[in-house]
């Protein structure tokens, strides 16, 4: 599906206060790879168009195609898809997109999976992926968000987590700790990589995902306590690309 | 203007190219510096989107669309590997 194609919105459910997954079910969907990213792109009445990148949400093994969705207050896309979009509602989407940013079963591990905000769609993707395949691949999420609402899929991360071979879970809150907060309260630092990464001699996959700031920070530290930079794939976002 | 990667110009080479581009391997004619079009820095904030070698900033490529037509200079690239 590498043409536009127009689709309806099949169903949207919020995620946090700022975030929510809207789902697809386009007509010859080929199928996707965990951290796959669709097009979405948005005409005015007057011709005007705007498009931007959206990662896919969902395991493949899903069948129907999810994305998750945080609203940027001065975006031009997001307040729309976020707020103003409802079922039954159609916009012009292309994808699955991108081969770099995935991960599938094979691909093996140990997985660590680090994210800033709602760069954790394409890891949520992967997470997916592996519950769905029952894959036992040692995996590990370092997640930073700026408060306990903004963490997606909270209850989702904690089931799994619970789960069998479920992936050891780390959030840090970096804007406000809720009282009785036991876990990391800070940005993500080199020091809090060392604490919750695999061990470099375990040579473990890397994946990083959030603002450019965030990724290009986690990828530098990863690197310089002694992470195979080959090993590293990133995939930042900001307001012109999506995320 | 912020800096992305070469994922977030993956629908946009694949429109040029009509195939996955982002682990096609670039080699820069600038530094000679080789990466996958998905690691490699991408400016989209502009008139057009812009890639560059993440090791010494040479720009790569330039894709720019006039209204139904996609300009693409390719300058930069000494080599792609498509794999």
């Amino acid at each position: 599906m590498a043409v536009w194609q127009t689709v309806e919105l099949v169903a949207k459910q919020p995620e946090t206060p700022t975030a929510a997954t809207l789902r697809f079910s386009p007509d010859g969907w080929p199928g996707h790879r965990a951290g796959q990213h669709v097009d979405v792109r948005l005409t005015a009445d007057d011709g005007y168009q705007a498009q931007r990148s959206y990662s896919i949400a969902s395991a493949p093994d899903d069948g129907a195609l999810a994305i998750t969705v945080e609203r940027l207050d001065d975006g031009e896309v997001s307040p729309y898809l976020v707020d103003d979009m409802a079922p039954g509602d159609a916009l012009e989407l292309r994808g699955p997109i991108g081969g770099w940013f995935v991960w599938d079963v094979a691909d093996g591990g140990p997985l660590l999976l680090v994210a800033g905000g709602s760069g954790l769609v394409p890891l949520m993707g992967m997470l997916r992926r592996r519950r769905a395949a029952g894959a036992a691949v040692p995996a590990r999420l370092l997640l930073s968000a700026r408060t306990v609402q903004d963490v997606l899929y909270a209850d989702e991360l904690h089931a799994l987590e619970a789960g069998e071979d479920g992936p050891e879970v780390t959030i840090t809150l970096t804007r406000e700790a809720p009282p009785g907060w036991s876990g990391y309260d800070r940005r993500v630092d080199r020091e809090l990589l060392d604490a919750v990464a695999w061990p470099p001699a375990e040579r473990p996959r890397v994946y990083v995902c959030g603002p450019t700031a965030f990724v290009e920070k986690v990828a530098a530290d990863l690197v310089a306590l002694g992470h195979d930079p080959g090993l590293v794939r990133t995939e930042r976002f900001g307001p012109t690309g999506g995320g | 203007m912020e800096r992305l990667d070469g994922n977030a110009a993956a629908g946009l080479l694949r429109e040029i190219f009509a195939r996955e581009m982002t682990v096609a391997i670039e080699t820069c004619a600038g530094c000679g510096s080789s990466e996958p079009l998905g690691a490699v820095h991408v400016y989209m904030g502009g008139p057009g989107t812009v890639l560059r070698c993440p090791h010494c900033t040479m720009m790569l490529m330039c894709i720019v669309r006039v209204g139904d037509e996609l300009h693409v200079d390719l300058g930069g690239v000494r080599s792609i590997e498509l794999r």
